[in-house]
């Protein structure tokens, strides 16, 4: 057996014993994570440093903060998560009891991500816990620091047999995807995600698919440029642009795109100083690989600011294109790096069919202070989350689902929907012996009159209010009590 | 063919006109007349197929689809509307909500055992929610499916919501093209490769399956009650229905109990000889006829066992004491015979469940609440009825799908509109409050950092969830 197979196995062991059920027990496994950021902050920020040149700070502030707080909101409401959702009946329902009855779905497989590791590999771990499953984690190897504080850190926190860390590269994640889970969760690229939805349909498995594309970004000749401009500088270059909802490129109309450039320069001496590079806050790409993937977009773009870079240290300082066609390279697939190109057009119908052209983005931005522009762009395009007027934040609000569509993805996450994302909602419906009687419309031999009765019963009934619904209760208990005893003689 | 079909839905979408409420509406109209005006070919049909009686076509099939319909209509301004969702400190002046969309073009492909229901309620929920949608038919239904396609483009836009015909090659043909949600009835063999094909395009899908949907009879119930009930939601339409009881689990001490109100309650709904009722059926075909009787070799039934090849006709049939490990147990029967097994109590019925894969439903019979949701707790399954079977189905407030090899996602009412949309987050600011973003900005330093996180940890701590 490999050790895939073994961490898999023992998992599914380990959700069989029940012990993942109890609401007591996955509070705990919460509450033990947490205190795993508390306690472990310092070892977890020097990883992210090693891997990302993130400074401490920034650390929390894009991820562990948002963990903790998911965490948070979590305990305090998986009670209410967990427990049997009523839900409205009808006439023939109505002394039954009818509810929904979330429960685990059994061993999650959960495939994160190297650009906010813990954010996309542990988020969905809460809603795994929280739901009441076993999961298999398996890290990005490309985070390498990372991955490694996860693969130690998480058994000494949690129970390391319902969630083993399995970390590897291409070939583990393929013997893992050989193995049976009853979900599975992945973060990362359309590609991938074809390949991971092809082995999940062998066995019939439910997959969440977190990827990506093209974010695009439209800046409306009637808004207030500067704000839009930093909000925007600041959405593009966080984690030196390895953010999946990142704003992928600009769209605005030519008399703009000089204005824009300049605004967004003050907005990047701003934030990273006039040198970048000796910027604490500046991010670094992951590796060569993707370095030298982004270097080559440059090829056939005019550059309007930045461009400086060293290889060696894996530094691309803040970059904005001009002018930039259609058919450039930088606009063939998403760029997950810090460049920004801009391309003009006519104006908002020229923006929604240029979008349109494309696939569904994962996020869409609109820069206007015109509610009109907002509405139409809104209404005329789709992607997985929308925002006017700023960048990311969607993100950040628990209560908003967080998702693609298309080829940005399928399924959605965050707060209560991870919960329900990775439970099975079962509908259940719980009658009584009794009022045999009132089923005697649906039981061979078949007449006209049953099937009367049966159309009366069953098509009246949705539309009534409760009164109605009252009295066509009494009327079925008469009707009931009536062919009773026909039938009993 | 198939292609320039798809080609012409997609255009069609495109167009944006089947986004308006009235649009989605009307059409929705015209597919309640449909249903009232055509009731008598669309019973004929099926007595062709399946040799269903002309009072079970409505009772089973088109009062549901009419209800689903009145339903849609009556709510589909709320399920489109936005829906905003709690705000938190930092975005108490933005507008936050989750906005519904139609995904596109939608491929439905439909089953032959309720080849109207299978299809219809699919259709109702891609109507509903804004979409095309291209209906695929069950070959084996061959009389429904023409009627279906005849009948179809007279009352639906006829670009928006074509119907294709044709079997196995046809389909994979479909399957090959994009679509943006494929939803499909039918086995679990075939769910594999439906699902597999949606991968290529990273296309979401909704598959309901099938599987072997356990009844358990506990030995303190009124067992003439349960018998009656099961005996009817195994026996209609043939025992060819998704969540039929598929085999029963009882104690040793009530199995002749058991079969003696199986074999009354039959009397009493299909006479001595079910081959001269009018509302008893055939099976679909000779392939499923063979395979159905081949299950039964060997063993002797209590009840039943008569066949008729030529009518593709199986009395229905009750077989005691059957092996757990039997090949009648190891497939979906879908067909009119039912195995009882033994287990000692309900516990030992859990594991047998527990052991097995996960079914469409599980039927409970127990006069103790308790006990039944005990049994709710221990096990799994697509969904549940307890002291009857299939009826909550019937009740679409009740998500209806299945789970593990019974099948993903779920519909009925409002599910299917949810199923077949795309739920937007949506985040409304304005371009001011700028001073409300300024401590995310670098840089971090540590006095405005200090601020800055104890703000944002205040306002992630209040925030609620829908």
């Amino acid at each position: 057996m490999s050790r895939e197979q073994q961490a898999v196995a023992r998992a599914r062991k380990a959700f069989n014993t029940g012990r993942s059920k109890p609401l007591e027990y996955r509070i705990i496994q919460l509450k033990n994570l947490k205190r795993m950021f508390y306690e472990k902050q310092k070892m977890i920020s020097d990883a992210i440093k090693k891997d990302l040149n993130k400074s401490v700070e920034v650390t929390q502030l894009h991820e562990t903060l948002g963990i903790e707080s998911e965490i948070d909101l979590t305990i305090r409401k998986l009670k209410d998560w967990a427990a049997p959702r009523p839900v409205e009946k009808n006439l023939l329902t109505m002394s039954d009891t009818v509810y929904v009855h979330p429960e685990p779905l059994g061993v999650v497989l959960i495939i994160g991500a190297w650009n906010y590791p813990w954010a996309v590999t542990v988020g969905p771990l809460i809603g795994a816990i929280a739901a009441g499953n076993a999961a298999v984690v398996k890290p990005s190897e490309v985070c390498v620091h990372t991955a490694k504080v996860m693969e130690d850190l998480l058994p000494i926190y949690i129970d390391k047999e319902l969630y083993p860390v399995v970390t590897g590269g291409v070939p583990e994640t393929q013997e893992l995807l050989r193995q049976r889970f009853d979900h599975i969760f992945y973060t990362g690229n359309s590609m991938v995600g074809k390949l991971i939805m092809e082995a999940a349909a062998k066995n019939l498995t439910p997959v969440t698919l977190e990827l990506g594309g093209k974010s695009p970004c439209y800046i409306d000749k009637n808004c207030d440029i500067t704000i839009a401009c930093r909000r925007t500088a600041w959405g593009k270059y966080t984690n030196c642009g390895q953010t999946c909802i990142a704003p992928d490129y600009i769209l605005c109309e030519p008399s703009m795109q000089d204005r824009i450039i300049e605004e967004i320069k003050k907005a990047l001496k701003e934030f990273y100083t006039d040198n970048p590079k000796t910027c604490a806050d500046y991010g670094r790409i992951i590796n060569q690989r993707h370095f030298k993937r982004i270097m080559n977009m440059l090829d056939d773009c005019t550059i309007a600011a930045g461009g400086e870079n060293d290889e060696a240290n894996c530094y691309i300082a803040p970059t904005v294109l001009r002018d930039v066609k259609p058919e450039a390279k930088v606009m063939q697939e998403e760029i997950f790096g810090p460049l920004l190109p801009i391309i003009t057009v006519g104006g908002v119908d020229e923006a929604i069919e240029f979008i349109n052209k494309g696939e569904k983005p994962l996020a869409l931005y609109v820069f206007s202070s015109d509610n009109k522009v907002i509405d139409r762009i809104r209404d005329e395009t789709s992607s997985g989350g929308f925002v006017a007027n700023d960048c990311l934040v969607h993100y950040s609000i628990s209560s908003l689902p967080f998702g693609g569509v298309g080829n940005s993805g399928m399924g959605c996450y965050h707060g209560k929907y991870s919960f329900d994302q990775l439970s099975h909602l079962r509908g259940c419906l719980i009658k009584k012996l009794n009022m045999e009687g009132v089923n005697n419309v649906r039981y061979p031999p078949h007449t006209p009159k049953k099937l009367s009765w049966a159309r009366f019963i069953l098509l009246k009934s949705s539309s009534l209010g409760w009164i109605g619904r009252m009295a066509m209760l009494a009327i079925l208990v008469v009707v009931a009590a009536v062919a009773l005893q026909r039938y009993l003689h | 063919m198939e292609r320039q079909v798809v080609q012409r839905a997609k255009e069609a979408f495109l167009s944006g006109r089947a986004r308006g409420l009235e649009f989605r509406l009307q059409q929705l109209h015209a597919l309640q007349s449909m249903i009232t005006e055509k009731e008598t070919e669309i019973c004929t049909a099926l007595k062709q197929d399946i040799n269903r009686s002309q009072y079970d076509t409505p009772l089973l099939e088109l009062i549901g689809i009419e209800n689903e319909i009145k339903l849609a209509i009556e709510k589909i301004a709320e399920w489109t509307a936005p829906r905003p969702v709690e705000k938190n400190l930092l975005t108490i002046s933005d507008e936050v909500y989750v906005q519904p969309e139609p995904l596109g073009v939608v491929l439905i492909i439909g089953a032959w055992n309720y080849p109207w229901a299978l299809t219809l309620l699919p259709l109702i929920g891609a109507i509903a929610a804004g979409n095309a949608a291209v209906v695929k038919p069950s070959e084996l239904s061959e009389c429904s499916s023409l009627l279906l396609r005849a009948l179809l483009p007279r009352y639906l836009d006829k670009d928006l919501y074509p119907v294709v015909m044709g079997g196995a090659a046809e389909t994979q043909e479909l399957l090959r093209l994009r679509f943006d949600h494929v939803f499909y009835t039918g086995s679990s063999a075939v769910g594999k490769l439906v699902m597999e094909a949606a991968a290529r395009h990273l296309t979401p899908v909704t598959l309901e399956l099938g599987g072997k949907s356990p009844c358990y009879i506990d030995k303190d119930c009124d067992i003439r009650v349960a018998c009656r009930r099961i005996t009817w939601g195994k026996f209609v339409n043939c025992g060819q229905t998704c969540i039929a009881p598929d085999y029963i689990l009882c104690e040793p001490c009530i199995q002749s109990r058991v079969i003696e109100c199986i074999r009354r309650t039959l009397l009493e709904f299909y006479g001595a000889d079910p081959k001269c009722s009018a509302d008893y059926s055939r099976i679909i075909n000779q392939r499923h006829f063979t395979r159905i009787m081949s299950l039964m070799e060997g063993y002797t039934p209590v009840v039943g066992g008569q066949s008729d090849p030529s009518q593709c006709y199986i009395a229905p049939t009750v077989l005691k004491d059957v092996p757990p490990h039997s090949r009648l147990m190891q497939e979906e029967i879908f067909g009119p015979v039912l195995p009882i097994v033994t287990v000692s109590d309900m516990d030992d019925a859990i594991n047998f469940i527990n052991e097995r894969e996960k079914p469409l439903a599980l039927y409970i019979f127990c006069s103790n609440k308790k006990e039944a949701k005990r049994m709710i707790e221990e096990t799994t399954s697509g969904g549940v009825t307890v002291n009857d079977v299939m009826m909550h189905y019937s009740l679409s407030s009740l998500p209806f799908g299945g789970v593990g090899q019974s099948g993903m996602g779920s519909y009925h009412g409002k599910h299917t509109f949810e199923r077949l949309s795309h739920h937007r987050a949506c985040m409304l600011r304005s371009l001011n409050m700028e001073s409300v973003n300024l401590a995310r900005y670098p840089p971090q330093d540590r006095v405005s950092w200090k601020t800055g996180r104890l703000c944002l940890l205040r306002t992630r701590m209040r925030q609620s969830c829908p």
